[in-house]
C-alpha cells in the first residue's frame, strides 16, 4: 500500500469513527468499566471508605459465600430451572409451531399468534399481579373457587414451597411459548415443500410427515438454540424469580437464583462484598459456558456460531 | 389413495385447530381474570374472591383511580417520557454505531464488531455497575436513572441494524454519493438513515417495549416515589395498598373511607399498565414477529 493511499484511508476512517463515537463511549461506560469493577469481589467494602479506600481481603468473600447454604441453593435452582425451561420450553414451542404450520390458514394463524404473543408483552410486574389474582390467600381464584369446589382447605401459596417449581415453570411457559414457537415456525416454513408433496404422493400420513420430515429437519435449529440456552444456564430471569413469588422470603429455598441473591445482597442486606463475589462467580462461569457452547455450535454448524 | 391423504390432512387440520383453540383460551384466561377482577364489586370480592363470573359488577375501582388521577397521570407521564426519550436516543446511537461497522472498507470495522460483541460474552455484573452509576455518576433519583443504565445500546440491536445495512443497502449507493462529494455525515443522515427504516422500526419496537416494561432500573436507582413510572408504582401498590390512602387527599378520604375499593383497585391498576400495549400491539405485530425471527438467527 502506498503512503498516499494509506493517508486517504485514514482520513476516511475519521468521520466514520466520529459517527460511531457516542455508541462506543456508552458501551465503554455501561459495559466495560463494570468489568474492571470485578475487583470489588476481593474487597471488604465499606461505604465510608469508598470503592478504592476499602481494604483488600483476598478470597474471603468467596470463602464466606461458599460456606453458606445459599451458594448451593441458588446454584442448584438456577441450573435446574434453566434445564426444565430448555427441555419443556423447547418441546412446547415445537408442538405449537407444528400445529400452527399445519393450520395453513393465514387468518387463523394470525389470530392464534397474536394471543399467544400477548403474555410476552407484559412486564414481570404485571405478570406478578396476574399470578397474585390466582394465588393470594384471601381473594385468590384458586383458593376461593378451585379448592372450594374440590373441598380442599385453602393453601397459603406464598409461604408453601412445594408447588413453586410447578408455578414458575407454568408461568415461564405462559409468557414464552408464543415467542419461541415463532422461531420454530420460521424454520418449518424454510423446509422445501416438495419434500412434503413427495411424501404425500407416497402415501405418508400427516403424523408420518411430522416425525419423518419436519422434526428431523428441525434438528439443527433445535441443537443450536439448545446449546445457546445452555451457554446462558448460569443466568436467570430476575423478574420471574423476584416478581412472581412476590419476593417472599419463605419461598427462597425454591425461588432463590444467583440473580435474586445478588439483588438481595446488594440492595437489602447491603453486603457489597458477598454479592460482588456471587456476581463474579456468575460472570466467570457464565463466560466459560458461553465459550464452550459456542465451540460446540461451531462444530455442528459453522454458519450459526456466534463467532 | 389421494382421497385418503386429503382426508388425513383435513382431520389433522381440524385437530390442530381444536388443540390450538384450547391452548389460546387458556393463555387468555389469566388476563381475563385480571380484567374481570378490576370491575368486580368489592363486597363480592371479599365473599367469593376473584372469579370469572362475579355476581355483581362495579366500576368503583376505575372511579377511584379517576379521583387519584394526579398520581396515576404522573406515573404515566414518567413512563411515556422515559419510553420516548430512551427509544429515540437508543435508536439514534445504535444506528450510528451500526453503520460504520457495515462499511466493508472501514478500517476498524472488525475491531469495532469485537468491541460490541464482547459485551454479549462477559459482563461485570450488577454490583459494579450499580456502584458506578450511583456513586460516580450520581444518577440515583434522577430521570436519567430510568433511561441511561443498561438499555441504550445492546449488542443485539447493533448487529440487527448492521446486518440490515450489509444485506439490504448496495455499496454502490454509498460510492456514487462519495463521487458526488457528499461527506460521511451527509451520507449517513441523508441516505443511510432513510434506507434503514425497516430495521429501525424493529429495534424501536423492542426498545420501546423494554422501556415501557422496565422496573429494574427503578428498583435499583429510585427511592423517590415522585419519579415512579407505572411499573414501579405497581410494585409499590402491590407491596402496600396503603400507599394510595396515604398519598390521597385526606379530607376526601374521610368521606369515602368505608367503601375504599382495595382489592379490585390492584387489578384495575394492572389493567391500566397493560392497556396501552394491547392497543398499540395489533398495529406493530408484523414488525415484532419479523424482529423475533431475525434475532433468533444471529444472537
Amino acid at each position: 500500500m502506498t503512503k498516499k493511499k494509506k493517508k486517504q484511508q485514514l482520513t476516511k476512517s475519521a468521520p466514520l469513527l466520529l459517527i460511531a463515537l457516542p455508541g462506543i463511549v456508552y458501551l465503554f461506560i455501561n459495559n466495560y468499566i463494570p468489568m474492571f469493577g470485578v475487583f470489588l469481589a476481593f474487597k471488604d467494602f465499606n461505604y465510608i471508605k469508598g470503592i478504592f479506600g476499602s481494604e483488600w481481603c483476598g478470597f474471603d468473600n468467596f470463602k464466606f459465600l461458599f460456606k453458606t447454604h445459599d451458594a448451593i441453593t441458588m446454584t442448584r435452582n438456577t441450573i435446574l430451572y434453566n434445564l426444565a425451561f430448555i427441555v419443556i420450553g423447547t418441546i412446547a414451542a415445537i408442538f405449537v409451531a407444528v400445529l400452527m404450520y399445519e393450520l395453513g390458514q393465514r387468518f387463523r394463524v394470525k389470530i392464534f399468534q397474536s394471543i399467544m404473543l400477548l403474555p410476552n408483552l407484559l412486564s414481570w410486574v404485571v405478570i406478578g399481579f396476574v399470578v397474585y389474582a390466582f394465588l393470594n390467600a384471601d381473594t385468590g381464584f384458586i383458593n376461593n373457587t378451585v379448592l372450594k369446589a374440590l373441598h380442599i382447605d385453602p393453601v397459603s401459596w406464598y409461604s408453601t414451597t412445594k408447588p413453586w417449581p410447578f408455578i414458575l415453570i407454568v408461568t415461564y411457559l405462559w409468557k414464552y411459548v408464543g415467542v419461541s414457537s415463532i422461531i420454530y415456525m420460521a424454520s418449518i416454513s424454510g423446509i422445501d415443500k416438495g419434500i412434503f408433496e413427495a411424501a404425500q404422493l407416497d402415501g405418508a400420513t400427516k403424523m408420518q410427515q411430522i416425525f419423518k420430515i419436519t422434526l428431523p429437519m428441525l434438528k439443527p435449529t433445535i441443537i443450536i438454540l439448545t446449546l445457546m440456552s445452555i451457554g446462558r444456564i448460569f443466568y436467570s430471569d430476575f423478574g420471574l424469580f423476584y416478581q412472581v413469588p412476590q419476593n417472599s422470603g419463605r419461598l427462597f429455598e425454591v425461588t432463590q437464583t444467583i440473580d435474586t441473591y445478588v439483588y438481595h445482597g446488594l440492595m437489602e442486606l447491603k453486603d457489597i462484598g458477598m454479592s460482588a463475589a456471587a456476581a463474579l462467580y456468575q460472570s466467570v462461569i457464565g463466560f466459560a459456558l458461553v465459550m464452550s457452547a459456542n465451540a460446540l455450535v461451531r462444530k455442528v454448524d459453522r454458519e450459526n456460531a456466534l463467532f | 389413495m389421494k382421497r385418503q391423504s386429503r382426508d388425513d390432512a383435513k382431520t389433522f387440520r381440524l385437530v390442530s385447530t381444536i388443540i390450538l383453540s384450547v391452548l389460546v383460551f387458556f393463555i387468555l384466561l389469566p388476563i381475563l381474570l385480571v380484567v374481570i377482577a378490576s370491575v368486580t364489586d368489592e363486597n363480592v370480592l371479599i365473599s367469593s374472591g376473584y372469579t370469572f363470573f362475579p355476581s355483581k359488577l362495579s366500576l368503583d375501582s376505575y372511579y377511584y383511580m379517576v379521583k387519584q388521577s394526579a398520581m396515576i397521570l404522573r406515573a404515566y407521564g414518567v413512563t411515556i417520557t422515559v419510553t420516548c426519550v430512551g427509544t429515540i436516543i437508543s435508536v439514534l446511537i445504535t444506528t450510528m454505531l451500526a453503520y460504520p461497522m457495515s462499511r466493508p472498507n472501514f478500517r476498524y470495522r472488525n475491531a469495532l464488531a469485537f468491541f460490541v460483541f464482547f459485551t454479549m460474552l462477559f459482563n461485570g455484573g450488577i454490583v459494579a455497575s450499580y456502584i458506578m452509576w450511583s456513586r460516580i455518576f450520581q444518577i440515583k433519583d434522577t430521570i436519567w436513572a430510568l433511561i441511561v443504565p443498561n438499555y441504550l445500546v445492546t449488542a443485539f440491536n447493533v448487529f440487527l441494524v448492521r446486518n440490515y445495512f450489509v444485506t439490504s443497502v448496495p455499496i454502490s449507493v454509498i460510492e456514487s454519493a462519495q463521487i458526488d462529494g457528499a461527506s460521511e455525515l451527509t451520507i449517513f443522515f441523508k441516505i443511510m438513515v432513510p434506507l434503514a427504516v425497516p430495521s429501525v422500526a424493529t429495534i424501536s419496537l423492542f426498545t420501546g417495549l423494554i422501556y415501557w416494561n422496565d422496573w429494574i432500573n427503578g428498583l435499583y436507582y429510585l427511592t423517590d416515589a415522585k419519579l415512579f413510572g407505572i411499573q414501579n408504582l405497581l410494585i409499590r401498590i402491590m407491596s402496600n395498598i396503603q400507599f394510595l390512602k396515604m398519598s390521597s387527599n385526606l379530607a376526601l378520604l374521610g368521606t369515602m373511607n368505608i367503601d375504599l375499593p382495595g382489592t379490585s383497585v390492584r387489578m384495575a391498576m394492572a389493567v391500566i399498565g397493560i392497556l396501552p400495549i394491547v392497543v398499540i400491539y395489533p398495529f406493530v405485530q408484523k414488525h415484532f414477529i419479523k424482529g423475533v425471527v431475525l434475532g433468533a438467527v444471529k444472537g
